[in-house]
């Protein structure tokens, strides 16, 4: 058994074969280290430019200091209180409904018994995570469409009027959120699904000897059974109040719901993409990632101290 | 005794009944109540969606179709076969799918593997590196810019490379191999003259096949769904992949009416009606992929969350 023989004496053979190919493991190290310090943190030294009158001639370094310009500029933009009011709306929405739902459906799904019928339940609630933002954007509107869509037909042979849930401003903000639930709720539910096979199978046994009722093991067991993992994925959450995403957004805003579908990382599209305004685009970009990373550790510190669970 | 219930793994084996209280008989009827009306909201649109594809576009469009096709055709999909955007939109994705899989997956793994020796002195400093990213980030513009002076704008590269390293994946690859990996074999490999290149290609590749298939599914399917990076990347149309048509066609209502018309259809009304119906078999198409492999690439995403959950 060469394992044990190994296992006896690891010190020598693995001091002999360290100094000898270390090179190789730093060799690999470089792969994706490069990748990193190439694609992201070139770009978050780029972030200079926010400070810089930014021209694609003199480069980065060659470009002027241009001080806080832009972010005054941008803290005087008549439209960036809504932006911002857009911005945090949005995501605190999708956090309070999306949020607690899959820890709901976990634990419904945690009730059934039946094995496969479980898991059918599973498959259906997990597939629209693998259908692509654009798609889900265009069912949303072809489902709700004016002339065309079921939603209408339904309401139409009901002898209701037709409501034109597209072209309203009103519609935007629940059909993100719950087209991001219809999506995602069912991948979402997984990890606690998980978590909850993890709970010890004897605390329901004592549970039901001392006559607990479904709902109180669901409270006593279930929930302080799968609390670290809803407090970490919280975290996690909120860290992204700010970075509410890009591509459904962008799919979904129309010329009438721009007023509450225009958010940080759309407009940062479109004065930096579209109107090659490179700095002011980079100082919006830079005011939203300060901001998510102290909400994130913000956020951090209050769960560590209340709850004794959290990231770092 | 009638209270004592049966808990998880021994509810399969114990057959007999269980008398409930009525408040847990209520408390279960909500419970499967809640479940088969989210099951049912998943599954409707998704339904939906396929009935309409194989609908005629009369039936579609004056709101007939509600569960199941109306006037059975092929008329939308022969619509979408016609058009050549299509064909250059999937003959794209496939490539940047494939491509960027495969480079990807490798850089990941190395990245996973290279965690996962504890004697790499590096490994403390490359995970705060890599960490890092994940909560800070330099935003779109100067990502943009970088993109830009390396002058990968409007090639492949723009959109294989900047993500190639995933980090949260490589933390997932890390882990999968320190907790199934024996230390064992890694001795037994010094002891035979191996070095690390050979430990990694030859032990840990292939005792990590469950890994690299969470891997491959993640960025598959990421490619395969993304429209951003092309978005913003690509200029050149020839280059652009399925999710950009999609997205002209679907939610822009750019159909090409020149495709069309080489169909014997010379009524602009029936034109339109055609458009609208085409869009329910573009979803379907451009979704087929990954519908065929769902069944089969489902407990591998199922096994990356479980992975990634373990908290190391």
């Amino acid at each position: 058994m060469v394992s044990t023989a190994a296992s006896k004496r690891p010190g020598v053979f693995r001091r002999w074969f360290l100094s000898r190919s270390m090179w190789q493991l730093y060799l690999l190290a470089a792969i994706p280290t490069a990748f990193i310090i190439i694609f992201n943190y070139l770009p978050m030294g780029g972030v200079l430019i926010a400070f810089k009158d930014y021209s694609i001639r003199k480069g980065i370094f060659g470009s002027d200091w241009a001080g806080l310009k832009y972010f005054d500029q941008l803290f005087s933009t008549p439209i960036f209180p809504d932006i911002l009011k857009n911005t945090i709306i949005l995501s605190l929405y999708s956090l309070i409904v999306g949020f607690p739902f899959p820890i709901i459906l976990a634990l419904a799904f945690n009730e059934l018994r039946n094995g496969r019928v479980k898991k059918i339940a599973q498959t259906i609630t997990f597939a629209p995570y693998f259908v692509s933002t654009v798609v889900v954007v265009s069912i949303l509107m072809q489902v709700f469409s004016y002339r065309y869509g079921v939603v209408n037909a339904v309401i139409k042979m009901l002898g209701g009027e037709a409501i034109d849930f597209v072209g309203s401003s009103s519609f935007f903000r629940p059909a993100y959120v719950w087209s991001g639930v219809w999506q995602s709720a069912g991948y979402n539910s997984i990890l606690y699904i998980a978590a909850l096979s993890g709970i010890d199978v004897s605390l329901y046994e004592a549970a039901s000897i001392d006559g607990a009722s479904k709902l109180q093991k669901l409270w006593h067991i279930d929930l302080p059974g799968i609390r670290p993992t809803i407090i970490i994925t919280l975290i996690l959450n909120t860290g992204n109040v700010l970075s509410v995403g890009f591509e459904k957004v962008y799919l979904m805003q129309n010329s009438v719901n721009y007023g509450v579908s225009e958010i940080i990382s759309t407009y940062v599209y479109k004065v930096g993409i579209e109107q090659a305004q490179f700095s002011f685009s980079t100082a919006v970009g830079l005011f939203n990632s300060v901001v998510n990373c102290v909400i994130l550790f913000a956020v951090n510190w209050i769960a560590g101290r209340v709850s004794e669970t959290s990231l770092f | 005794m009638q209270n004592i219930q049966t808990a998880r793994g021994a509810r399969s084996k114990v057959r007999h009944r269980i008398r409930l209280s009525t408040g847990d008989r209520v408390y279960l009827g909500v419970v499967y109540a809640f479940l088969i009306l989210f099951v049912l909201i998943v599954l409707y649109p998704l339904l939906y969606v396929v009935s309409c594809s194989f609908s005629s576009p009369e039936a579609l469009v004056s709101g007939r179709v509600f569960f199941l096709p109306v006037e059975p055709g092929l008329q939308g999909y022969k619509a979408v076969f016609q058009n050549p955007q299509v064909w250059s939109g999937y003959y794209n994705s496939i490539i940047y799918t494939v491509s960027g899989t495969l480079v990807s997956t490798v850089v990941t793994m190395v990245g996973g593997y290279v965690l996962s020796r504890r004697e790499f002195k590096m490994r403390g400093v490359l995970t705060a590196l890599f960490t890092f990213t994940m909560f800070f980030n330099g935003g779109t513009m100067p990502t943009y810019l970088l993109i830009k002076n390396l002058h990968m704008l409007d090639t492949i590269w723009a959109i294989i490379l900047p993500g190639a390293f995933s980090v949260w994946l490589g933390v997932i690859a890390r882990t999968y191999i320190q907790s199934n990996i024996p230390e064992e074999l890694y001795e037994s490999a010094c002891l035979d003259g191996g070095d690390y290149f050979q430990h990694f290609l030859r032990i840990v590749l292939p005792l990590s096949k469950p890994i690299l298939a969470v891997l491959a599914l993640n960025f598959a399917t990421g490619h395969w769904n993304s429209y951003f990076s092309a978005m913003i990347y690509l200029s050149d149309p020839d280059k652009f992949p399925l999710q950009i048509i999609l997205r002209n066609i679907l939610i822009q209502n750019t159909v090409d009416f020149t495709s069309i018309s080489s169909m014997d259809v010379t009524n602009l009304v029936e034109k339109q009606y055609l458009a609208e119906l085409l869009k329910y078999s573009l979803i379907i198409i451009s979704s087929i992929p990954l519908l065929i492999v769902y069944p089969f690439i489902q407990k591998y995403f199922i096994k990356g969350i479980m992975v990634g959950s373990i908290k190391g």
